[in-house]
């Protein structure tokens, strides 16, 4: 058990790319902290420096307080999971279990009383004789997990562990993962790209973007105050709709109808270098059906009218696909999101995704009344991507 | 491999023939009593739909080409040397040609230059082999690792290989020649090739010198086999790098070593040209095939020479059955877990 800290880590790679620039973290006891980014954000570069398998270029990394920069990975008492399992193929379940308790030359009876231990708390008794040849995924990622517990080290490192299973399967290892961390109270470190897991298993998140932190927080707190376009981007499922907007007289002008803004974005406004183009993200949840919504709630939000496109009924709700007029939003974090998503609507205007209730009478092809919430949107700033409805509570008043 | 074929034809037919048999039968109205059993057999053998058995005729015809060039050229040649190691057959009395059974196996068995030629063969099998295994499996390890100029790196370990058997031994040949070699007047003041045990190593020496390269080749693909995350996993499950190779490395390697093993253990029994070359077999430095080849071509015993031929021949397979029945329980990948 112990607490590592990252001091202004970075890693160049010879050939002069750099992968990690500057990253500093703290990472408490017990704590369970998740690094998320698109591929190529240097997550896992980050891990590998923590575990030890990469050189630190420049900074410190401290576990319990100690400087471990220059120690070998068999030296720094940390178990790490590979998204492979990474099982040797030769030796039984058993035996990979016990390899790291061999290796630290325990004696028998005790190597065999915590394999037993781990097996259990797995479920892997039945096949501790097999060879992970004759394992099927999910077993071979629990072998994983329990070569890693077996040892109680100072941290576990996990890199996208859960990557490798079907979808179903996956979800269920994330509660065994949970209920395993909370149980043992081990210092985590795990990658991961799938911002789902990100949300469902950290007690804080590491947002990672070209190798440098964009944020770090509670699931929570970067679901609902995210730092930049990327943040926002990134986190969410359906992400968050990002819609231009040019800023009038008060006002802010967009495909949706006048918006009116708060004191607070118009003192920002103000600025001297001020952009006129902003860049306005609603959440799919923060919509609903105008006509199921009473008066109270319709002042605090705007109603607009939109063709609807797509519906995908979930059974609890609705998503509900609108096209928007008009132009799209445009910046480099969006750009790097849909290309790391792989997905590029195609459509001449905007795509506009909705949740709403599962009652909404919504019917593909016609128009629809759509009301959203004033008090959930966010402003950006296209140019750097920062939120300026950071930390208001509100982002827009009503006049 | 004439017996394997031999086998699946014969299984080929029956099954055909069962599966009349069984559909047949229930329309004549057969006995209660055979009906279980010919509905275990028809489970045991499907019968083979049309595109099965066009499939499968397809097969054999594909493979007959290759078969019938391996009969003509190895099987024939095999088959007439065993006629011939059971005759009395010296073509300097072609009179004298007799059947004699194993009489020509009794005089070779019996006969202490043949056995001092076995153990010279085994010598120079076991050394070499062990040696090139330890030299390849590091030079292996270098062109593994090697990041920069690894193409040049690689052709450089590989050039021994290329050169010809016979042009590299008498380079080292005339290396060892007392006054003009250079390496004769850096080691020695005498002929190391004129005395058994110098003859015997500097024939071990050429052989190693040659054929380590092609060891480290299969070893590299080996270690090509072995995954990244596994080494990974075991530094960080605290294995040194002597463990990592040891306990990590090598058994995920073991087909392929295995492989290059049975390889070169069968190529280094056969050793031929660096002893033609560098002793001509004297001083008691003959192998097996070097006897063989001077009863055979230069004594004109055929019978003697075929005996010998044969024994070498028996002797091979038997080496490669003991290294194919290790491949069977060793290989990790063998379990069918893997295949799935």
């Amino acid at each position: 058990m112990a607490d590592i800290v990252l001091d202004k880590v970075s890693k160049k790679f010879p050939d002069g790319t750099t992968a990690v620039r500057d990253v500093d973290l703290e990472i408490a006891d017990g704590e369970f902290v998740i690094l998320v980014g698109p591929s190529g954000c240097g997550k896992s570069t980050t891990l590998n420096m923590i575990a030890g398998l990469e050189d630190i270029s420049s900074g410190e990394l401290r576990i319990g307080g100690e400087r471990v920069n220059d120690k070998a990975p068999r030296d720094r008492d940390i178990a790490m999971v590979f998204q492979s399992y990474a099982l040797y193929p030769n030796m039984t379940v058993r035996e990979n279990m016990a390899f790291p308790l061999r290796l630290a030359k325990l004696d028998r009876a005790t190597i065999d009383q915590k394999v037993d231990q781990a097996a259990k708390v797995l479920e892997l008794t039945s096949l501790l004789d097999r060879k992970p040849a004759n394992l099927s995924g999910g077993q071979r990622q629990r072998v994983a997990m329990g070569r890693a517990i077996v040892r109680q080290p100072k941290a576990f490192l996990m890199d996208e562990p859960l990557s490798n299973l079907d979808a179903k399967l996956r979800v269920q290892m994330r509660t065994v993962v949970s209920r395993l961390q909370k149980q043992l109270g081990t210092t985590t470190v795990y990658v991961t790209h799938d911002q789902t897991e990100a949300m469902t298993l950290g007690d804080r998140v590491v947002i990672m973007r070209g190798g440098a932190i964009q944020q770090v927080g509670p699931p929570q707190e970067l679901y609902d105050h995210p730092n930049n376009l990327f943040v926002a981007g990134f986190i969410g499922s359906p992400s968050m709709n990002f819609l231009p907007a040019t800023v009038e007289e008060g006002t802010l002008r967009t495909s949706l109808g006048e918006v009116p803004i708060g004191d607070r974005i118009r003192r920002e406004l103000e600025g001297a270098d001020a952009s006129r183009e902003l860049i306005l993200g609603i959440r799919p949840e923060h919509f609903e059906d105008a006509e199921l919504i009473d008066e109270e709630t319709r002042s605090r939000g705007i109603v607009f009218e939109a063709p609807v496109d797509i519906v995908e009924s979930m059974g609890s709700d609705k998503y509900v696909y609108f096209t928007i007029e008009g132009e799209r939003a445009t910046a480099a974090e969006l750009e790097e999101l849909a290309a790391d998503a792989g997905a590029n609507e195609l459509a001449g205007g905007s795509n506009l995704v909705t949740r709403l209730s599962a009652e909404s009478a919504v019917a593909e092809g016609q128009t629809h009344r759509v009301w959203f919430n004033l008090e959930k949107i966010h402003l950006f700033n296209p140019a750097d991507g920062r939120n300026l409805t950071l930390h208001e509570g509100r982002a827009a008043g009503m006049g | 491999m004439s017996e394997r074929t031999s086998k699946l034809s014969i299984n080929a037919t029956p099954a055909g023939a069962d599966v009349t048999a069984d559909e047949a039968d229930p329309r004549t109205g057969g006995q209660h009593a055979t009906v279980p059993a010919q509905r275990a057999n028809r489970r045991r053998r499907p019968p083979l739909s049309e595109n099965k058995r066009a499939e499968r005729k397809l097969g054999w015809l594909l493979c007959a080409p290759a078969a019938l060039v391996m009969v003509a050229v190895t099987g024939y040649p095999i088959l007439y040397s065993v006629w011939l190691s059971l005759q009395r057959f010296d073509l300097r009395f072609p009179d004298e040609r007799e059947f004699v059974g194993l009489e020509n196996y009794i005089t070779v068995l019996t006969n202490e230059f043949w056995w001092t030629a076995f153990g010279v063969t085994m010598l120079i099998t076991v050394v070499t082999v062990a040696v090139e295994l330890v030299l390849g499996m590091g030079l292996a390890l270098v062109m593994h690792r090697t990041l920069v100029g690894r193409g040049i790196v690689r052709t450089a370990a590989l050039i021994p290989y290329g050169i010809v058997t016979v042009v590299a031994a008498f380079s080292w040949r005339y290396a060892w020649t007392p006054g003009t070699g250079y390496l004769a007047n850096l080691f020695s003041d005498g002929a190391p090739l004129t005395e058994r045990a110098s003859s015997l190593a500097i024939i071990m020496l050429a052989e190693i010198w040659k054929t380590t390269p092609f060891m480290a080749l299969l070893l590299m693909a080996g270690l090509a086999l072995v995954p990244e995350d596994l080494l990974k996993a075991a530094s960080t499950d605290g294995a040194t790098g002597w463990q990592r190779f040891t306990k990590v490395m090598l058994p995920v390697m073991k087909p392929a070593i295995l492989v290059a093993l049975l390889f070169r253990t069968l190529d280094a029994f056969r050793v031929f040209d660096n002893i033609y070359v560098l002793t001509s077999g004297a001083n008691e430095t003959s192998s097996v095939s070097m006897i063989a080849y001077n009863n055979l071509i230069r004594g004109l015993n055929l019978g003697i020479g075929s005996t010998m031929s044969v024994l070498i021949f028996i002797t091979v397979a038997i080496i490669a059955f003991i290294f194919v029945k290790l491949f069977g329980t060793a290989a990790p990948g063998s379990d069918d877990g893997e295949r799935r």
